[in-house]
């Protein structure tokens, strides 16, 4: 049974793929979400199968066909229910299922050919991901961790007419291939000092050890994982790829760029819970980077002026927090952040999928403003997402970030935790002045102007969300606000305990917990304080704030000047060193010219040698004769 | 009474006749019966060595050595009346031209 929920979208990605161009958009779009919601049923009575057995029992594995044998060196195609990767599935079929009904109005300006394609590479996308959190060992992850690139890939250059767009697509592989470096040499040194790849008997064995307090070979393999980690989740410093794949559909930049696979790094620590407990020079340096991220993210993202990008590095701080949880062995922390970032960052995502597609492609929010009138489904379930990521009790958001705060704090990572409030504060901060600068406020003159031809009829009377995409962001809002309630009293991380193994489920000592509760809601209320002040109430405040603090504002906007730093100190140097050096001079000066130098010798020695064939039947025959007199001459006398 | 070496100088000089012929002669069918010489001259040599050592061998290999020669002399007559038409001449410095 575990087989058909990653079985049932690939065979709608064959479907869509092999017979799109002759299929109508209608009969695309069932094939997909039909795949995507039968997945989702069997996810869910999987769940519940899950849920009825006791603590001790909860895991439930398929062994589809052995894979590779190779000595005593077995590994299965293997798929395992537990608690962790049951969360992933319903997310993943959850939220996968609801932004494939939202893109069947999303997209439908495409061609037939074209919409069955985004279909085929969304489905495809989707069974790849279930294969990452299904599978039982290394391998069968690796392959869909692959997978999950190559479809994020394939998605963020989806308009590859357009330059940037396969530009950005082309970033985010060559970004995410340094990661995956790191992670199968994480992977191998795994098979060389455990003797499997099985995530449990890897975990049994890492239990019987004594954590490492030296840099050890623990701690190798943990850093090498991470860096996969970094790359697919983008962390400091591979996350530069994330912020460009917005140029994929917004649809896609919801599901793969911000629910389900950049999500996969935190996964995969939390999935090899026991090994990062054992060395925690790793775990600390997964703290420090997240949080480093988090706040370097928050920092950009106040200044961005594309809201796709605001969400962008929204979502990269956001998974900062995450690896913050996971790097102070709160793991539980961090999936059910992972869970409810979820649903909150999928409906901020579709609402300015919404805002996008009512504007004609428009995506500057400086020329956007008031739309709160026109799109109120698209404003009010806008609103929920941002007050859920801000942390305003009792949306989603509060509960998870609240816990990874206090959980923070309670390790004794002071520092992190002032950070981690500090990034809070940002949150709040840069949501708010999205959805100010969006939806309230003046529309600016030029948004009339810049719509397409066809379609200017949309500048006079704006529409909101179309049926299909009002559902998404109504049951993602409802999400949003609930998601978090299956958290309270600890529930949750309690279902996640067997995932995480015994060391992970040490009690946290008592501690300032109300206090820290209300620290962290004063702040988020503070950041839309903030926000309000400048881009609701006061618009030329913030101006003049920009002016008066210009050298960092250039500095947030160019991004901290990452990009060009990169561009610099390793792009460029392996563009000199494979253009000058490689090409023109091993390839063109050393292979090149060994390979004309034989050709020419061969022809110059046949030059001189053919002058031998006389075509004199008469000096064949002397040298026939020769020849005879000196071979029967060698054997007379030698 | 004739020895083993008087058959066999024979057949050297007989040899050496027929090469000689080969080189010098300018006419095609001199120089396919100078090769029949030649051949003759080996087969000799094979049927006296066959005597000499009390053996049938070296006359059966006769027997193989006339059967290629009367191929042979089919073949290169048919090739020599073919040129002759096609050139009208038997000198072999005229069939220069399959060469560089």
């Amino acid at each position: 049974m575990l087989l058909l929920i990653p079985l049932l979208p690939l065979v709608g990605f064959v479907l869509n793929a092999s017979f799109g161009r002759r299929l109508t958009k209608t009969a695309a779009a069932v094939i997909a979400c039909g795949a995507m919601l039968v997945s989702f049923a069997i996810s869910v009575a999987g769940v519940a199968q899950l849920v009825a057995r006791g603590p001790e029992s909860r895991f439930i594995a398929q062994r589809v066909f052995t894979w590779i044998t190779s000595g005593d060196f077995s590994v299965g195609l293997t798929l395992r229910l537990d608690p962790l990767s049951s969360v992933m599935i319903l997310v993943i079929t959850g939220i996968g299922l609801l932004i494939h009904v939202y893109s069947t109005a999303y997209m439908h300006e495409e061609t037939d050919a074209e919409y069955a394609r985004y279909f085929s590479y969304l489905n495809l996308f989707a069974a790849f991901m279930l294969v990452l959190v299904l599978g039982a060992n290394f391998l069968v992850m690796f392959v869909g961790w692959e997978g999950v690139g190559l479809c994020s890939y394939l998605l963020i250059g989806f308009w590859y007419q357009k330059q940037s767009a396969s530009d950005a697509g082309k970033k985010a592989f060559i970004v995410n291939r340094i990661g995956d470096w790191g992670f199968i040499l994480g992977v191998l040194l795994t098979f060389v000092r455990f003797g499997s790849l099985d995530f449990q008997d890897v975990a049994r064995s890492a239990a019987g050890l004594s954590p490492e307090t030296a840099f050890g070979t623990m701690s190798v393999i943990t850093l090498l994982l991470f860096v996969g980690a970094a790359g697919k989740s983008a962390q400091i410093p591979l996350y530069v790829w994330l912020p460009d794949a917005m140029e994929g559909p917004t649809p896609v930049s919801a599901l793969i760029h911000a629910a389900t696979m950049v999500t996969a790094g935190v996964y995969m620590i939390g999935r090899n819970a026991v090994l990062f407990s054992h060395a925690p020079l790793t775990l600390t340096i997964v703290a420090i980077i997240g949080t480093a991220t988090a706040l370097m993210a928050g920092t950009i993202g106040l200044v961005q002026n594309d809201i796709k990008r605001v969400l962008a590095y929204s979502t990269v701080s956001q998974l900062g927090y995450m690896f913050l949880a996971m790097g102070v062995g709160a793991y539980a922390s961090g999936i059910f952040h992972l869970y409810t970032h979820a649903f909150f960052k999928a409906l901020l995502f579709l609402g300015s999928g919404a805002v996008i597609h009512a504007l004609a492609g428009e995506q500057d929010m400086r020329k956007m403003g008031g739309l709160r009138k026109e799109l109120p489904v698209t404003y009010w379930t806008f609103v929920v997402g941002a007050v859920a990521i801000a942390g305003i009790p009792p949306f989603a958001g509060f509960f998870s970030k609240d816990e990874i705060l206090y959980r923070t704090y309670a390790s004794g990572h002071i520092v992190l935790w002032v950070v981690g409030v500090l990034t809070a504060l940002l949150t709040a901060t840069y949501m708010f002045r999205l959805v100010f600068m969006t939806f309230h406020g003046d529309r600016a003159p030029e948004a009339h102007t810049e719509p397409r031809a066809e379609v200017s009829h949309h500048a006079n009377h704006l529409h909101d969300a179309p049926p299909a995409m009002a559902v998404a962001l109504i049951v993602l809002a409802i999400g949003s606000v609930a998601a978090g309630w299956v958290g309270i009293g600890g529930r949750f991380e309690h279902f996640l305990e067997p995932s995480f193994g015994a060391t992970a489920a040490e009690a946290v000592e008592g501690g300032p917990e109300t206090t820290l509760m209300i620290v962290s809601v004063v702040v988020a209320l503070a950041g839309i304080g903030i926000a309000a002040y400048f881009f609701l109430v006061n618009r030329r405040a913030a101006d003049r704030a920009a002016l008066q603090l210009s050298g960092v504002h250039r500095l947030l906007s160019n991004k901290y000047y990452v990009d060009e730093v990169y561009d610099a100190a390793i792009v460029q140097p392996i563009h000199i060193v494979s253009e000058d050096g490689l090409w023109k001079g091993v390839d063109v000066g050393v292979i090149d010219r060994a390979v004309n130098g034989v050709a020419a010798a061969v022809a110059g020695g046949g030059d001189v040698l053919r002058r031998l064939q006389t075509g004199s039947v008469r000096a064949y025959a002397a040298s026939i004769f020769l020849g005879g007199v000196l071979i029967l001459g060698y054997f007379l006398w030698m | 009474m004739p020895t083993l070496a008087h058959y066999l100088v024979l057949s050297a000089v007989l040899f050496c006749i027929g090469t000689a012929g080969v080189f010098v002669r300018r006419n095609l069918i001199t120089i396919l019966l100078s090769i029949e010489i030649m051949l003759n001259a080996v087969n000799l040599s094979f049927v006296a060595f066959g005597r000499a050592l009390g053996s049938v061998d070296g006359q059966i290999i006769v027997f193989f050595v006339m059967t290629v020669a009367a191929a042979e002399a089919a073949v290169g007559l048919a090739i020599v009346i073919g040129l002759f038409r096609h050139r009208e001449s038997l000198n072999p410095d005229t069939f220069t031209s399959l060469k560089w």
